[in-house]
């Protein structure tokens, strides 16, 4: 079948098994544009207010579902736009696909309008990236991006493509969706020393990340911590992976995590990391953290193992496959000692827990997990409220936590909610702050436009709260352009975006606007008033330890 | 410190160098040398980095290499294991006071004159790294006016080739 490159493109992604793709039209990607209007039957298009909404929207829909999430924008300022949206896919290994429209192959590098090297500038921040030459090659580089995108350690991948690329006609045959580079176990030998580690220690701790969740090895996990006798804890990006109440899972540790979790892995003598990377907001300190701990870590990239704390035992393989060797070569123990020591941590974490009564962001979040099912994807964005939401939200099934853990973007959170309810079509719920939702409540036009039920709740504290809990600790409370006094009405942005919207001073208020948000046909605002002097706890300091936790913050007077 | 001579095999595209180089840049891995060049077969060609740090760098090193599409096979090669060479060009300063100095050390380490001026001589040496870096301090006693060197390049001994290492 002879078809021009721009339908090429479109007729791929559809073979590819993609129906949907975010995005914004412009100059250099207008005949993409067109063969979406001819392929409208086959795959939807939906508009947003700004690329980098589009690419975070691409991106929830991947972190929603594990399919690969397609982000379609013109060149130049379309394509810088995508750029920090391209970043979070990237440090959170979201598998992404960012098709970017360039000027003519004869008019490259001549600084002609709307031209931008996105290649040279997206190179650090994709797996892969390409710069079509020729529509002959089109075909196939679309394929093997999906391919990259989705194999081994998942990533974003973008293909620039040049507009007299897109009108060139050329051969098209259909191929079968592409399959994932097949994943392998860890050699035998390395399976049996980790699990001789494993079975030689007498306080093992389960400390997993994203990789868990996308190499879907929750199950066999939790199997081996039922079979050693283990706790679990996770880094942000593990969350939802497993049942928040699972009797085993003491929570997310690190900088702002449980404290049963920081100190039972600071307590271990063998961390078992699966599908996580040891990253500085987990650690602290990488040379006082966990000090005379064994670690087994099992990772499909390589390249992380060893790369912040060394591992006695690092295996470059599929998590599950190798769990599933591994199981039946460790015995089947009970540790009554460890388990006591794990008790007193989590009462010491009880006996530390925010008991105030009132509008506390504790409380906020365990009213809205009242409303929340085991199936609605929450996003959040990047600040305090992020934490909270990652410390109290309560997850029944894996892919419903959606933050931005690597890159912390705030602005992130508006299109992925919107990204994932698309991709799940059930009603998501937004947890940002006032800040934050600064950064990308354009996106409001989107949800609106294409009525997408979706819950805002804004933690409004009228301050850029992190900035300033870390101005209140470490700045001697100068609070240097961290007070916003925008005097910004959200509830009636919400309606001028022919959104609706409430504010909320109380917990009574909340749950009423929880009730109307919850049964609302369309996107629903919450200004949710907070007081600006609310701190995240616990805290590891920057640069410090898991035994220096910081657990009480004298309050602002 | 120690140092050590990766060889690596990528595909033969345009981009292909500056992605490596950029790895190295944004990791900041501190590279002493590198030289590129087309190999037996136009489809790859062969990047050898000389790279000075730890073991654990030089292993971070690797596993960043392979997680680039373009890398085809990645070699780490030893005094022991490989032959090593590498190229000099360097110019001194033709003083009729040092030139007899200049040509007998030359003579000793059969640097080849490339070029006469009245004012410069332009000698080519190859060898081993110590060895040219053993010439240029020598040279150092007189005026240099100019130094190039290419970088190491590096064949692993017997008849085993890069193409045949299998991803780790």
């Amino acid at each position: 079948m002879l078809l021009s490159g721009s339908d090429i493109i479109v007729k791929t992604l559809i073979e590819q098994g993609c129906d949907l793709v975010f995005g914004y039209p412009g100059g250099q990607i207008l005949h993409v544009y067109d063969s979406l209007y001819k392929y409208q039957d086959k795959i939807e298009h939906i508009l947003t207010a700004h690329e980098q909404g589009a690419a975070h929207a691409a991106d929830g829909y991947a972190r929603a579902t594990g399919k690969p999430g397609v982000v379609i924008s013109t060149s130049g300022p379309g394509a810088t736009n995508i750029v920090t949206a391209v970043a979070t896919a990237h440090l959170d290994s979201v598998p992404l696909i960012a098709i970017t429209g360039n000027v003519p192959t004869y008019q490259i590098g001549s600084d002609s309008f709307q031209e931008i090297d996105i290649t040279g500038i997206t190179l650090p921040i994709t797996k892969h990236n390409y710069f079509v030459n020729s529509v002959e090659s089109l075909a196939d580089i679309l394929r093997e991006a999906f391919k990259l995108a989705v194999s081994g350690r998942p990533g974003p991948v973008l293909i620039d493509v040049p507009k007299d690329v897109q009108e060139a006609m050329c051969e098209y045959e259909e191929k079968a969706p592409i399959t994932p580079e097949e994943r392998f176990p860890a050699k035998d030998i390395r399976i049996k020393e980790a699990a001789e580690c494993i079975n030689s220690c007498k306080r093992p701790y389960i400390y997993f990340g994203g990789g868990v969740l996308s190499g879907e090895a929750q199950d066999i996990m939790l199997e081996l911590a039922e079979k050693i006798d283990a706790p679990i804890g996770c880094s942000l990006m593990g969350l939802s992976a497993i049942p928040t109440d699972h009797p085993r899972f003491l929570g997310m540790q690190g900088m702002h995590g449980h404290y049963a979790s920081s100190t039972a892995m600071n307590n271990a003598d063998c961390v078992i990391a699966l599908g996580t990377r040891f990253n500085d907001r987990v650690t602290g300190d990488v040379s006082k953290f966990a000090t005379y701990t064994k670690v087994v870590h099992i990772d499909i990239d390589g390249s992380e193992l060893s790369k912040n704390v060394g591992a006695n035992h690092g295996l470059r393989a599929d998590i599950k496959l190798s769990l599933e060797k591994i199981l039946p070569l460790v015995k089947q123990v009970n540790r009554p000692a460890w388990q006591k020591e794990i008790e007193k941590f989590k009462a010491e974490e009880k006996a530390n827990a925010d008991t105030r009564e009132g509008m506390t962001p504790s409380n906020i979040i365990s009213l809205l997990n009242t409303y929340i099912n085991e199936n609605t994807p929450v996003a959040t964005d990047v600040g305090q409220h992020q934490m909270w939401a990652a410390q109290n939200l309560i997850f029944r099934k894996s892919r419903k936590f959606l933050s931005s853990g690597g890159l912390g973007t705030m602005g992130f959170g508006m299109g992925a909610a919107i990204g994932a309810t698309f991709a799940t079509k059930e009603r998501s719920v937004l947890i940002t702050g006032d800040g934050s939702f600064g950064m990308s409540l354009n996106e409001l036009a989107t949800a609106t436009k294409y009525n997408v039920p979706m819950v805002i709740l804004i933690m409004n504290n009228g301050v850029l709260g992190m900035i300033r809990q870390w101005q209140t600790l470490f700045f001697d409370k100068h609070y240097s352009n961290s007070i916003l006094d925008r005097k910004s009405d959200f509830v009636k942005i919400a309606e001028a975006f022919s959104a609706e919207g409430t504010r909320a001073t109380n917990l009574d208020e909340l749950k009423t606007a929880f009730d109307k948000a919850f049964s609302h046909d369309g996107p629903y605002v919450i200004d949710c008033i907070i007081d600006k002097d609310e701190v995240v706890l616990p805290m590891m300091a920057p640069g410090s330890s898991m035994n220096e936790i910081i657990t009480e913050v004298e309050a602002e007077k | 410190m120690n140092r050590y001579i990766v060889a690596v095999l990528v595909n033969n595209q345009f981009g292909v160098l500056n992605r490596v180089t950029s790895l190295f840049r944004r990791r900041q891995f501190n590279i002493s040398a590198l030289t590129v060049s087309e190999t037996e077969s136009n489809e790859f060609s062969r990047i050898t980095v000389t790279f000075e740090g730890e073991e654990d760098n030089k292993q971070q090193l690797i596993n960043q290499l392979y997680k680039l599409p373009d890398v085809c096979s990645i070699k780490e090669l030893n005094n022991d294991n490989s032959v090593s060479s590498e190229l000099l060009l360097i110019k001194m300063k033709n003083d009729p006071a040092t030139r007899e100095d200049i040509r007998a050390a030359a003579d000793a380490f059969k640097a080849k004159s490339m070029d006469y001026s009245r004012d410069s001589i332009v000698f080519q040496l190859t060898g081993d790294s110590r060895r040219i870096d053993d010439f240029i301090n020598l040279m150092r006693d007189y005026t240099i006016l100019e130094i190039c060197r290419t970088g190491i390049v590096s064949l692993e001994k017997g008849s085993s080739t890069i193409r045949k290492v299998t991803n780790l």
